[in-house]
């Protein structure tokens, strides 16, 4: 590994400056995919499924087509597109893809699966006639928990699942691991389960598409993390040469994972335009986005740990379920959660014994997309749950055990086989606990009369998962590098391609700090590009906490090619060497040894372009630099310690949040500002998963929360402020020492919450692991101590 | 979420209204601030032919003191009440609006709205029961007094006829020892249960145990009623819910 190859803070890099993209966002000028508007225009929806497993007998759109408004409906026999399949490459007692049609043909495997889709002249007349179309059904018995997938017996939600198990993996299993448990001097057990959630993006999914002729294109208009995955499939799914779909992404009002796999309802609203030859808009209203949108989440886990009597654990043991509803999503497949379980749950402890088995099952609900975090708010719930109990079975402190535990040296590479770079994993939970001593938590906590606790939770994040760690779960699809074009045009000024997807995260102020340190250009005379298939090479979008890490190094690389470009231009120009010739900072190249000998970017660029035959030899005109970066190995650890104090209300099991301190450390924050959103952001997910939210469904598979009143998202009025420290452990292999930030708030506050409640329930002799945790649980715990 | 076609009307009066709702029959509803029709509208929950719109119907948005008596026009905002000077007699009222939904919903919600849905846990039908309040309406035959007490007849059910619409809500007496208090997992849900008191009239009346604003007397009372287990909620939860309410609005009541 080489070092940073650069100062860790530029005169951008490190520095909050305002946000490019909020003038026009606060002011109410950001065009997203609802504000766009083509003559002609016409409004889709789908007719879905209204019941969770049936065999489609008949369907029936003449009422449909005779609603006033409406201009188009179609089947899938109508459209004829190929079904969408994501694969890994295991072997068939591993995995077993699903081939998810873009409209239900034979089987619908959920409510609120799209059967047809209906065209009309207006978004209300689109709904009259999404209402007349009749579909008739052969009920099939429904599949709707884990548990029901897994019983001897239970009906098939895929005939060739069997056991609906579409991943099975048993990754680790180290040798003589039952003896250590056999010997341990203690073994605790967790057993939990996780609610089914949704992402909830503000602005819901939707597209607007149209031909067009001039360019022999399919223009799709659609807010995704993904763009060219999405080019991808919908030309495959058409029977399209990609050059003949161009998928733009305008401002995007969030998507937490759930945009970044392609969606059924995009393909099939692009294909209605192809087919009409007019543009289609298709915006997924709350109600479908509660209940047919991607969720995710649902997991249930049972493990043991083994413990010495001094509170070093010896070996974890662990058994993994998630309920992946009814298909796999692309490219990622159902294999997103138990791979992701299986291979991180030691996290940053030194496990020295470790055995897996992750599954996945499939069940009549809507089917599940990686969501922010992706498994790790869970098993890191779990193995923070383990540290919490096997403190109270051996009498220790539950941030003292933490201590014994956590990894302290880098790089370590783990029994999980994944070496983790440096971090600071014993120094955020040292300050976590000091914060809340200092601010007198530990005193309230023993307030009489009161019921508060304190809870922990210190984790690793990965992030920047390049090529070789995505290979390592065998997707087929694999994504990792990310390439960027720098181009300089006559005034100096910059435009600088990502692969990479702003959906919320300030990309375009972000990835010109990157560029602006690199070169000596102001922020304003760089324009960030991105989101435009026909304009980026190819890109694998914003997930997985990939953009600054892997999109911000290629930037960087591209940026620092380009330099090299400008001094080899200036040298011959002022007639020196290259090797004396240096950016100066301030938009230009100087002698080093001379400094007021120097030329401007605009000087350097004028010769480029409307002067070439000036160049040097070996130097064609234009000023354009493309690089690209993956990251080596098994990417770079972000790590974080959240502390909570909460408390709960004897009268009505009522939690409340009292302080939340995080921790954090992403190495280089190239903008802090937009980290500390990050991280509240991401808390304020985490606190929804460990207290409010779930998605739940009856016994015949119809889902019961419709509507913001059942999915109880939470507001500002439930959500603290948040105390946010920084620690900085540069990586050594991404150009600017950042590692990802995108993910660590979510995943840390589950576990802090739940632990911080079971603490304020010490004297009860109860343990709650579940979430969301149910009130009633608080309530009854409290009882007799009332 | 689009509502099925209707037919917007506007009314200039209450007789014109009244005149309206007649005309139209059953497919007809009134709208006034819309906070729970509208919703109901986007999910096609409900679909009426025929929107009758008061909103500027003059002479519905008073708040008036009239000796003991209390009278609020229909067309009155929670917000209105919650930011109104109404004196020590009345402050329960006030201080109950911070319940109600969030402050966008209290900007547009009106009073005869909340009573005239009749949702079992709205905070203006557990004031009307609590407080002896008399719902005044109007119809073709001119106006009539209901007592709250006779006024909601179940779930979302009335003693308004099809061409009837509420005018104002009088409340007969001061009550400057009464408090409303709710538990909801998030603030501004509907309550999972409220309870409202009166020390002077020794009046306890729970929402969200039943249909309707369920009148006891005693806080013990809550362990007969007739509850059942739902999902989230069982009824020994529920109850302890009443017990833990009535106690702390209890306590409010006597604080004030």
């Amino acid at each position: 590994m080489r070092p940073p190859a650069a100062r860790p803070h530029g005169t951008w890099v490190g520095a909050s400056v305002p946000r490019r993209e909020d003038p026009r966002l606060l002011a109410g000028r950001g065009r997203f995919v609802d504000d766009i508007t083509l003559p002609g225009m016409l409004h889709a929806q789908f007719v879905r499924a209204t019941v969770a497993h049936g065999r489609i007998t008949a369907v029936d759109l003449s009422e449909v087509l005779a609603v006033p408004g409406v201009v188009a409906a179609f089947t899938a026999a109508d459209l004829d597109l190929a079904d969408i399949t994501a694969e890994l490459d295991r072997p068939r007692h591993e995995f077993v893809p699903t081939a998810m049609p873009v409209l239900a043909h034979d089987h619908v495997r959920y409510v609120g699966e799209p059967i047809a889709i209906v065209v009309a002249r207006d978004p209300y007349a689109v709904e009259d006639g999404v209402e007349a179309a009749i579909v008739e059904y052969e009920e099939l018995e429904p599949v709707v928990s884990d548990t029901a997938a897994l019983a001897p017996g239970a009906p098939l939600v895929h005939a060739d699942a069997p056991a609906n198990t579409l991943v099975d993996v048993s990754l680790f299993a180290t040798d003589g691991i039952d003896d250590v448990f056999a010997a341990a001097h203690t073994v605790v057990r967790v057993r939990t389960k996780t609610g089914r959630q949704n992402a909830l993006p503000l602005e819901t999914r939707g597209v607007v598409a149209d031909w067009d002729d001039r360019d022999e294109q399919l223009r799709v208009r659609t807010c995704t993390q993904v763009p060219h995955q999405v080019r991808t499939v919908l030309a495959r799914c058409a029977g399209l040469q990609e050059r003949q779909v161009r998928v733009l992404v305008p401002d995007m009002g969030g998507a937490f994972g759930q945009k970044c796999v392609v969606g059924r309802e995009e393909i099939a609203a692009a294909a209605a335009a192809l087919r009409l030859r007019r543009p289609v808009k298709w915006i997924e209203d709350r109600r479908d986005a509660l209940t047919a949108s991607f969720l995710a989440r649902e997991q249930r886990y049972d493990v043991r740990a083994a413990f010495d009597a001094d509170g070093h654990i010896l070996a974890l043991d662990a058994d993994v379920v998630c309920d992946m509803g009814a298909y796999s999503c692309y490219p990622f497949t159902a294999g997103i959660e138990p791979l992701m379980a299986s291979a991180e749950m030691p996290g940053v402890y030194k496990v020295p014994a470790y055995r897996v088995r992750g599954r996945a099952v499939t069940t009549n609900k809507a089917p599940t997309a990686p969501y922010r975090g992706v498994s790790r708010p869970q098993y890191v719930m779990v193995v923070e749950r383990v540290f919490e109990k096997a403190a109270r079975a051996l009498d220790l402190d539950p941030v003292e055990i933490r201590r014994r535990n956590v990894i302290t040296e880098f790089p370590y590479t783990g029994i999980n086989e994944i070496t983790y770079d440096p971090g600071s994993y014993q120094e955020s939970l040292d300050l976590c606990e000091e914060v809340l001593r200092d601010e007198g938590w530990y005193a309230t906590r023993a307030t009489p009369g009161r019921v508060i606790g304190i809870g922990y939770s210190c984790f690793s994040e990965r992030t920047g998962y390049g090529s070789g760690a995505f290979a390592q779960r065998r997707m087929t699809v694999v994504p990792g590098f990310d390439i960027s074009e720098v181009r300089m045009d006559t005034s100096g000024a910059l435009v600088v391609t990502t692969g990479t997807m702003s959906h919320g995260q300030s990309h375009e102020t972000t990835m010109a700090q990157i560029v602006a340190d690199r070169l000596g250009v102001p922020i304003d005379r760089i324009r960030i590009q991105q989101g435009d298939t026909d304009r980026i090479a190819y890109g694998w979008g914003s997930f997985a906490s990939r953009s600054i890490t892997i999109g911000g190094s290629a930037v960087a690389a591209a940026s620092m090619k380009l330099g090299d470009t400008l001094r080899e231009i200036a040298a011959h120009l002022l007639d020196a060497d290259v090797d004396t010739c240096e950016l100066d900072g301030d938009g230009g190249v100087r002698l080093r040894d001379d400094p007021d000998r120097r030329l401007s970017f605009v000087e350097i660029a004028d010769v480029a372009y409307l002067r070439a035959h000036l160049l040097p030899k070996g130097v064609g005109p234009g000023l354009t630099a493309t690089a690209s970066f993956d990251v080596p190995g098994d990417g770079t650890f972000s790590n974080a310690t959240h502390g909570t104090v909460v408390e709960l209300d004897p009268g009505t099991g009522g939690v409340q949040i009292l302080r939340y301190v995080c921790v954090e450390d992403c190495g280089v924050a190239i903008h802090p500002q937009v980290v500390e959103g990050q991280c509240r952001g991401g808390i304020a997910q985490g606190i929804a998963g460990a207290l409010f939210e779930q998605v739940t469904y009856d016994e015949n598979g119809q889902p019961l929360t419709p509507s913001f009143m059942e999915y109880k998202v939470p507001t500002a009025a439930e959500i603290p402020d948040v105390r946010i420290e920084h620690l900085e452990t540069p990586c050594a292999f991404t150009e600017s020492g950042a590692k990802g930030a995108g993910e660590g708030g979510t995943i840390g506050a589950p576990a802090a919450v739940l632990n911080a409640v079971n603490d304020a329930l010490r004297h009860t002799g109860t343990e709650l692991d579940d979430t969301p945790i149910a009130r009633e649980s608080i309530f009854r715990a409290l009882e007799e101590t009332r | 979420m689009k509502p099925a076609a209707f037919t917007y009307h506007r009314a200039r009066s209450v007789a014109g209204a009244v005149a309206l709702l007649g005309e139209l029959g059953d497919d007809a509803k009134l709208i006034a601030g819309g906070q729970s029709l509208v919703a109901m509208m986007n999910f096609r929950l409900a679909r009426p032919e025929h929107l009758v719109d008061i909103a500027r119907v003059p002479g519905l948005d008073h708040i008036a003191r009239d000796g003991d008596t209390l009278r609020i026009g229909a067309l009155v905002t929670h917000h209105r009440v919650e930011t109104a000077e109404l004196g020590r007699d009345f402050a329960v009222l006030t201080r109950a609006m911070r319940w109600i939904g969030h402050l966008p919903i209290r900007t547009r919600g009106t009073v005869g709205g909340s009573l005239a849905h009749a949702d079992a846990t709205a905070e203006w039908c557990l004031l009307a029961v609590l407080l002896d309040a008399s719902v005044e309406v109007a119809g073709p035959g001119g106006r009539r007094r209901i007592a709250a007490a006779d006024f909601f007849r179940g779930i979302f059910t009335t003693a308004l006829e099809p061409d009837e619409m509420v005018v104002e809500i009088v409340f007969p007496r001061p009550a400057p020892r009464a408090a409303l208090t709710e538990y909801a997992e998030r603030r501004g849900d509907f309550a999972t249960v409220a309870a409202a008191v009166d020390l002077d009239t020794s009046r306890i009346v729970l929402g969200g145990v039943g249909a309707v604003p369920t009148v006891v007397r005693t806080a013990a009372a809550a362990d007969g009623l007739d509850l059942r287990d739902e999902p989230g909620c069982s009824a020994h939860y529920r109850r302890g819910l009443v017990r833990t309410l009535v106690a702390r609005a209890w306590d409010e009541a006597a604080a004030s």
